[in-house]
């Protein structure tokens, strides 16, 4: 890892705005996420979580502001293996004729040459990343035939694999049991020692301070950003989700 | 007739080993990059290309260029077409595709029907298999191997491409080169196929091999194995079965790739209409009122164990 990436912060977004059509989807958006940590973006739908995530993919262009990853331009960092995604669950096909191992082998691909062929090392590398996320055991099962917290890990596991210093991780909470939910943030925890670090995208209020180190609350625009508790305070919450909801309410799935 | 002689007697015709070499070579090509195509949902482009490359194929025998010539910018036209108007506008896929594949089948048939003494329009929309020459042969074979080798090479990318796109762009992949390389290998593939059973029928060979195999297993490589045998194997007899009982060729090869699809889709395990319908039964006598007759049954029997 060069000095620079590693003094800069994770990511960067200076006064982000982003339209689709005539629907402003972020407007002045600025956030900077320093290196080892767990951050909640919080939000309701439609409040720009997706969009924010495109825009640190590079998928969606902005029409404002500037976004930078490990101080670099977003396609420098995706060329650089920096940056990893975790897709919602139901943006997969589940029916999908690949195995647990084929999918964090997939994580590699950026790594590998032209025919993407896996070499000896290469194939270790997936089964230590299945070893740390607990599958291995499956990694030979057709990704269907998982589990909804199992099929979560998969795609931690590609992560791992990838060796990238962010993970995108959206909703990774939605269907999972409390028992794999636990599971999973002890894995992100660990992740994190390592220096990585972890944007995640969720609606579950109740499970965020145990979750993050620190949260954002975003509604078009960042309403606060900080330590979990402070963020989550009452008036905050009603402003971003448009009612009172006392921020002990459980599922949070509505 | 003895089954050695059954085999053997209509390969003293020339044109009937032309017709197999054609007809297998074209099938082949087809089936591995079916098993992409169905994941993808990109079916009805295999359908939208191969009629849209009928002006293609009418102007370039006017011109008197290779069919193949033709037949390609047109189908790569087709796509890009679609590409354009799908990214600018609002109309959702399937729509552009309608539009744009009938206006350019119509433009097709205009052109032959103000050129009728040169064209033969049975033969471009149904193939003429059994009037391939030697230089034709060649044609379809060059290309088909030129297809599929970048298909087998770039394999595993496109099979990242079909099933997360997403993770294909983070990690510093030009996934929209790589759209363009799949589209531009199904317009190929189409003026393969096009030779061996017409324009109308190469969809069935672009849909039903990636289908039938699918249905027969979970991994993407068994899949493609199981692809290209099974179309290989409709493809034969296809072509006997056309010799024998006097049938249109093109017909005839298609039938053969229904019929294996549909005893897969009776008999293969677990998902196999005859498995559904025997679980069913077996659930309702054993009492287990309200357990989903979907096909699920293995994996959620796998789920069980493990939690």
């Amino acid at each position: 890892m060069m000095s620079t990436q590693q003094s800069a912060p994770v990511l960067q977004v200076d006064h982000l705005g982003v339209t689709y059509g005539h629907v402003r989807a972020l407007d002045d958006v600025s956030i900077a996420l320093a290196p080892g940590r767990i951050c909640a973006l919080i939000g309701v739908n439609g409040s720009g979580k997706s969009t924010l995530f495109k825009a640190l993919m590079g998928l969606v262009a902005p029409d404002a502001g500037e976004v930078s990853l490990f101080g670099l331009p977003t396609t420098q960092a995706r060329k650089r293996q920096l940056v990893a995604y975790m897709p919602q669950t139901e943006d997969v096909d589940w029916t999908f004729p690949v195995s647990v191992a084929d999918v964090v082998a997939m994580g590699l691909y950026g790594r590998l040459g032209l025919t993407r062929r896996l070499r000896a090392a290469d194939r270790s590398a997936v089964d230590d990343a299945l070893e740390r996320v607990g599958l291995a055991e499956l990694r030979r099962r057709q990704i269907g035939q998982l589990s909804g917290g199992q099929r979560k890990r998969v795609f931690i596991a590609r992560s791992i694999a990838q060796d990238a210093r962010l993970l995108l991780l959206d909703e990774p909470f939605a269907g999972v049991d409390r028992t794999s939910e636990s599971t999973m943030i002890d894995l992100l925890k660990t992740l994190r020692n390592e220096g990585r670090s972890v944007l995640v995208s969720t609606h579950d209020l109740a499970g965020a301070p145990a979750l993050s180190d620190e949260a954002i609350l975003l509604h078009g625009s960042v309403l606060a950003h900080g330590d979990p508790t402070e963020v989550l305070t009452p008036q905050n919450l009603a402003l971003a989700f448009g009612q009172a909801v006392a921020p002990t309410s459980g599922e949070g799935d509505s | 007739m003895d089954l050695v002689a059954f085999f053997l007697e209509p390969l003293q015709y020339g044109f009937l080993t032309r017709a197999l070499a054609v007809t297998v070579a074209a099938a082949v090509v087809a089936a591995v990059l079916s098993c992409w195509l169905i994941l993808m949902g990109f079916s009805l482009m295999g359908d939208a290309v191969s009629h849209a490359v009928l002006p293609g194929v009418a102007l370039a025998y006017i011109v008197g260029l290779p069919f193949s010539i033709g037949a390609f910018v047109f189908g790569a036209g087709a796509v890009a077409l679609i590409g354009v108007v799908r990214s600018t506008t609002r109309l959702k896929a399937d729509t552009v595709i309608g539009v744009v594949f009938t206006a350019l089948f119509a433009s097709g048939l205009a052109i032959v029907s103000a050129t009728p003494s040169q064209i033969d329009l049975m033969h471009i929309l149904f193939g003429n298999v059994l009037g391939v020459s030697t230089g034709e042969v060649w044609q379809v074979l060059v290309l088909g191997a030129l297809t599929l080798a970048v298909l087998l090479l770039k394999r595993r990318d496109l099979t990242l491409l079909a099933f997360d796109r997403t993770h294909a762009h983070v990690i510093g992949i030009n996934t929209r080169r790589l759209s363009a390389l799949l589209l531009g290998l199904l317009a190929l593939t189409v003026v393969v196929g096009l030779q061996a059973v017409g324009i109308i029928l190469v969809v069935a060979m672009l849909v039903t091999p990636g289908a039938t195999a699918f249905l027969l297993t979970r991994s993407f490589d068994r899949m493609l194995v199981m692809s290209v045998s099974l179309t290989v194997i409709a493809s034969v007899a296809g072509i006997y079965a056309s010799y024998y009982l006097d049938i249109s060729t093109g017909a005839a090869v298609v039938l053969c790739q229904a019929l294996v699809f549909t005893v897969v889709y009776l008999v293969a395990r677990p998902d196999g209409l005859l498995w559904q319908l025997a679980r069913r039964r077996r659930s309702t006598r054993g009492g287990r009122e309200g357990a989903p007759a979907r096909t699920g049954s293995a994996a959620d029997a796998v789920l069980s164990q493990d939690a």
